[in-house]
């Protein structure tokens, strides 16, 4: 085998404490990060269900010819926009009122609903600046006495979204930073431990790359595991709460293998800051 | 193939460690550093492993100038010196072979060379039934011809020796140094710092003597006529050509308790 491997393997086998004690602290950093990536996603998966029901409703005139109904629902459907356009009649209006609010069935008399368009908007268009610019489209229609579109509730959900994103975002960046630091002392410890073997080497004439070489890979590997810990971790807790809280979505294959490289790159470039600090101190 | 001209160090603090030394070693040549404790061997030495760096003038090794030496030359060098220290510097959790074989195996040497190899030098130094001893079941002379397996493994050009046998006893003193005699013979040139008088006036190599940072007597690669003091202060048998062949040192060689009469007498009239 490689001696570089050999002497990476070597450095566990030396201290089995102390890399188990890395490799924990590393997947405990990625298992925070995945478990807000679980989180993220699975806010991200709420969110889109919620946006695709996200739609403009414009009320028409009592009296308007429906072919004059007909003409401007082909109109809005070929907007680039738009989703579907659906005519909902006075009749069916009042049919829906009374399945979904049945105990208040008597209220509802014939004619007390407007018949109405209800206009489902593409993906990619459901920002709030886009809704309002299709809304207003649809106002122009002479027939269409109101429109509402749920302004307030559009610009809520896009700011949750955003906020969730930046949490997201900033906290992954302070969980990498953490197990940065954290191999980055693990490996300050590796070299210290080697300091005499490193003395040894360059001693004998091996490259200062030869010599880094075993700690990019103790960092590496130990990063790697560190990764596939936390996705175990994460699975774990994903089945626990899927068994007894809610129903979740866990990462594609393509995300935990990303994920447990991010995790090994991690490694590396902790190693890889600290090895070149501390091999000067030898 | 080691030439100092005018160097000089410095460190932050204090004055200079080597003050204006020039000397020049060449290939085969045994010769003694001594002189007393913080008077710059050992800054000598690691001038000539590039462990430290003239502030001025210049180291010239193998070719190699102090003043143009990148990391990876520094490398490059070493691999052609060998070297050892008073502390012996193994590592513990390795076996004599293991030991050896790593000076080899750090620098890329293909895995099916390093098993001859490691076993030649280990036959050479006269380890070769303790192969598999780890540092602390060794005493302290064999631990030190570990490390000079080591420093030979690579078939240096020099080997540098820095108080070989201050941590040694009489009897192991004589191995060892007897040891460094037969590796020199073979053609390596060998510089060894000691204090240790009684070797020096034992044996009539060139000594080169320190003084707080200056090199204050050179006896010469020939024993010059500047030398004639120096050998009268030494009672025994007439000098030995440092290059004969193998040479058994009897102990009667070896004035055991010869007068103090320190080289560092003839120091006022050194070049």
């Amino acid at each position: 085998m490689n001696l570089a491997v050999r002497e990476a393997l070597r450095a566990f086998q030396r201290a089995p404490m102390l890399s188990a004690l890395s490799v924990t602290t590393i997947a405990f950093s990625l298992f925070a990060f995945g478990l807000f990536g679980l989180v993220a996603l699975n806010l991200r998966n709420a969110l889109q269900q919620v946006e695709e029901r996200v739609e403009v409703r414009a009320f028409i005139a009592e009296g308007t010819l429906p072919e004059a109904v007909a003409a401007a629902i082909g109109d809005i459907a070929a907007f680039p926009e738009v989703q579907r356009v659906e005519m909902v009649s006075e009749v069916q209006a009042l049919d829906r009122a009374r399945r979904e609010l049945g105990e208040f069935e008597d209220v509802f008399e014939a004619g007390i609903l407007p018949a109405s368009l209800e206009i489902r908007i593409k993906d990619g268009f459901r920002d709030p600046e886009s809704v309002k610019a299709i809304a207003k489209r649809i106002e122009n229609y002479d027939f269409i006495d109101d429109i509402r579109y749920g302004e307030e509730w559009v610009e809520k959900l896009y700011r949750l979204r955003t906020i969730a994103s930046a949490a997201g975002v900033s906290l992954g960046i302070v969980f990498a930073l953490v197990a940065v630091i954290i191999i980055g002392s693990t490996i300050r410890m590796a070299v210290l431990a080697r300091s005499r073997e490193i003395r040894i080497m360059r001693l004998v004439g091996a490259t200062n790359g030869f010599i880094r070489a075993p700690f990019l890979i103790e960092g590496f590997l130990k990063g790697l595991l560190g990764g596939v810990l936390a996705l175990l971790l994460t699975w774990v807790t994903y089945q626990f709460v899927g068994q007894y809280v809610v129903q979740a979505t866990y990462f594609g294959g393509g995300m935990a293998v990303l994920g447990v490289l991010v995790g090994a790159l991690i490694g590396l470039l902790g190693s890889a800051i600290s090895v070149g600090r501390h091999l000067r101190r030898v | 193939m080691i030439r100092f001209t005018h160097v000089t160090k410095r460190y932050p603090k204090g004055g200079p460690a080597i003050d204006d030394v020039s000397f020049h070693v060449n290939r085969g040549e045994f010769v003694f550093l001594t002189g007393p404790s913080g008077a710059g061997k050992s800054t000598i030495l690691k001038m000539v492993y590039v462990e430290e760096r003239p502030s001025a003038g210049e180291v010239k090794v193998a070719g190699f100038s102090s003043a143009a030496m990148g990391a990876g030359t520094v490398s490059k060098l070493r691999r052609r010196l060998g070297v050892v220290f008073q502390d012996f510097r193994l590592l513990e959790d390795r076996t004599a072979e293991q030991n050896v074989a790593f000076a080899l195996e750090v620098i890329g040497t293909p895995e099916s060379a390093v098993a001859p190899k490691v076993a030649r030098v280990l036959t050479q130094v006269g380890l070769a039934g303790k192969s598999t001893a780890f540092p602390h079941e060794l005493s302290g002379g064999e631990q030190q011809r570990v490390a000079i397996a080591r420093a030979l493994v690579n078939d240096p050009l020099v080997l540098l020796a820095d108080e070989p046998t201050g941590n040694l006893d009489e009897r192991a003193t004589r191995g060892v140094f007897q040891l460094l005699r037969e590796i020199n013979a073979t053609g390596t040139a060998v510089m060894m710092a000691t204090h240790d008088l009684s070797l020096v006036k034992a044996h009539r190599y060139r000594t080169l003597e320190m003084h707080r940072g200056k090199l204050v007597f050179d006896s010469g690669a020939e024993f010059p006529a500047s030398a004639d003091e120096f050998d009268t202060a030494v009672p025994g048998p007439a000098p030995e050509p440092a290059l004969q062949g193998r040479l058994p040192l009897a102990d009667a060689e070896r004035p055991a308790d010869a007068p103090d009469a320190a080289p560092a007498d003839g120091a006022a009239e050194a070049p």
